[in-house]
């Protein structure tokens, strides 16, 4: 039995040529749903699976597909490709090694929602990995694996590449589809949701790379077989990156519910140094701050249960905090990514960050305060709930839970 | 004269043939890299260009430079050195590596060296937090990653660079 099903290149080298990947059985999944499923059944076969959004949403996939609108045409698929999270570099080593699955997935998704043509939004950053995708595209296109008259039906599919220039906000689906027309990646307005007022107005599926990796695979072995996979709250796998103060950072495809212990000390080597563990992030720079006692440590990763510990699991992306720095100091590198970030639409998510920005460089100057760490928190606190997209929301976590759960960081900074 | 519409004429053709024939604006994010390509940023008579191309204002043009951080409104070092220091590349070292690059080179971060030839930049995360300190370099022509970097490999890779240039 394989022990992977998205990192497939770590079995089998030369996974990202394409005679490599049909030999291992790569397209039938494709040609399958084409030449004998309808659209529909596709749907229903990755909603029995379970599969959720692993861009950090987690909302259930064949879901959003279900809800295109069928009175609106034409559809699209757009892949967000623009992995930027801090702590997140799971999607660029599945494209860049595994690029022929993904491809797949995205052509499967397509079918599902009767798209004729899709999209994948690289972040402007993936550059050399954009032009490769092309290549790899272009050779699909001439083993007609994509163009017209698919495997001798009516179907159509071409898939196309689009470059962003370096905005986090643009993986915020609506933001993307923004920046796909040609505006600055600010987000919508919602409902309408994508699935009925998306790319040009028209009934849009946005997907998460990883998200639609996972796709061919439940075609060929069934939902039921994935849906076992993981926990029950969670189903499947999932790439867990692994980065901070650890021995051996990197990707990890591992089960839902493998616990942070796991992930961190066997498969990470532990903490760098051999120095103690303090704080987990586990959705990369949006993530809330766990205090890294014993609970946590033996917490399966899903979504309910890191949910427990008042945290989200997001795209799983482990950040690793040690003795060796402070929390005051992991909080002032978060909030000017946020500054940095925020795409200015919402006043409490714009100003609100600048003015984090600005106290939480006095804090760390020492130059502060106690009214100065409650006024940062009240600051945080006012930008809860009050902005369009969940940049805003992702903002304050680490702020609001360093303050609250590693006050003797903020004692000792502003003595 | 339109510069950017004669001087890629079949690529910019290309570029719009992606896209719905009634939304050429989509174009517009590519054709603000060929824009760059020639001095590493972006004139204003390339907006006017551009916008000229794809019916667009210039001021809807511009905002786009303005919005998106790999375009750039002055002109940088012929090669732009863009290290990650956030969060994760920190915690591995990025911080001191990003300053002893500078002190090295004798320049603060977000300067350009005298000799015109490399800008460092502090920048967001670029997906390879496993692989810190690491840094992308933007030119003209495109970016590139370069991964598990030193002080030493990286003052090396400059040294090659300018000997590319003699």
């Amino acid at each position: 039995m394989a022990n992977y099903i998205l990192l497939r290149h770590r079995e089998i080298p030369d996974i990202h040529k394409l005679d490599v990947y049909r030999k291992n059985g790569g397209f039938e999944a494709f040609e399958k749903v084409v030449t004998t499923m309808k659209p529909d059944e596709v749907t229903e076969i990755v909603k029995t699976s379970g599969l959720r959004g692993r861009g950090g949403a987690g909302f259930p996939t064949g879901l959003k597909w279900s809800f295109m609108d069928k009175d609106n045409w034409p559809h699209y698929v757009v892949a967000n490709a623009d992995e930027s999270e801090p702590g997140t570099f799971k999607d660029r080593e599945i494209m860049e090694s595994n690029p022929f699955q993904f491809l797949e997935g995205v052509a499967i998704a397509s079918y599902a929602v009767g798209a004729t043509e899709a999209y994948i939004y690289c972040r402007g950053e993936f550059w050399e990995l954009t032009q490769v995708l092309d290549e790899k595209i272009a050779e699909l296109e001439e083993a007609g694996l994509l163009g017209d008259k698919l495997f001798g039906t009516d179907y159509s599919l071409r898939i196309y590449t689009h470059l962003g220039a370096g905005a986090y906000i643009c993986g915020e689906e609506t933001a993307l589809l923004e920046s796909m027309e040609g505006k600055r990646g600010q987000p919508r307005l919602r409902p309408p949701f994508p699935p009925s007022f998306g790319l040009y107005g028209k009934p849009t599926v946005v997907n998460n790379v990883e998200t639609l990796t996972n796709v061919p695979p439940i075609i060929t072995n069934g939902g039921e077989w994935y849906k076992n996979l993981g926990t029950e709250d969670t189903a499947g796998v999932k790439v867990f990156s692994l980065s901070g103060r650890v021995k051996q950072p990197g990707n990890y495809e591992l089960p839902f519910g493998t616990t942070f212990r796991e992930l961190i000390y066997e498969h990470g080597g532990g903490i760098s140094d051999d120095r103690s563990i303090r704080a987990i992030m586990a959705a990369g720079a949006s993530s809330a701050l766990i205090v890294a006692d014993d609970k946590a440590l033996d917490t399966p990763m899903d979504y309910a249960s890191v949910r427990d510990l008042d945290a989200d699991l997001g795209s799983a992306s482990i950040i690793v905090i040690d003795d060796s720095v402070s929390i005051d100091w992991v909080i002032n590198k978060t909030i000017h990514f946020f500054e940095h970030e925020s795409c200015g639409k919402c006043t409490p998510c714009r100003e609100g960050n600048y003015w984090m920005g600005h106290i939480i460089e006095r804090i760390h100057a020492g130059q502060a305060s106690q009214n100065d760490v409650e006024l940062l928190h009240s600051v945080a606190k006012q930008i809860e709930n009050k902005c369009l997209c969940a940049l805003g929301e992702f903002s304050i976590q680490a702020v609001m839970t360093g303050i609250e759960r590693f006050p003797q960081d903020f004692e000792a900074a502003i003595k | 004269m339109n510069k950017i519409a004669e001087n890629y004429a079949d690529e910019i053709q290309k570029i719009i043939a992606k896209y719905p024939a009634e939304q050429k604006r989509s174009a517009v994010m590519s054709l603000l890299y060929i824009a760059q390509r020639e001095d590493g940023y972006v004139t204003k008579q390339d907006l006017n260009e551009i916008a000229e191309i794809l019916e667009m204002t210039p001021t809807e043009v511009v905002t786009l430079v303005g919005f998106y951080t790999l375009y750039h409104e002055e002109p940088g070092g012929q090669y732009r050195i863009q290290v990650c220091n956030d969060l994760p590349c920190a915690l591995r070292g990025a911080d001191e590596f990003l300053e002893k690059l500078c002190e090295n080179l004798g320049i603060q971060i977000g300067e350009t060296t005298e000799d015109g030839l490399v800008t460092v930049e502090g920048v967001m995360c670029l997906a390879a937090c496993d692989k810190a300190p690491m840094f992308q370099v933007q030119t003209g022509e495109g970016l590139a990653y370069h991964e598990d970097m030193t002080v030493e490999s990286t003052l090396e890779l400059i040294e090659d660079w300018k000997r590319e240039e003699k």
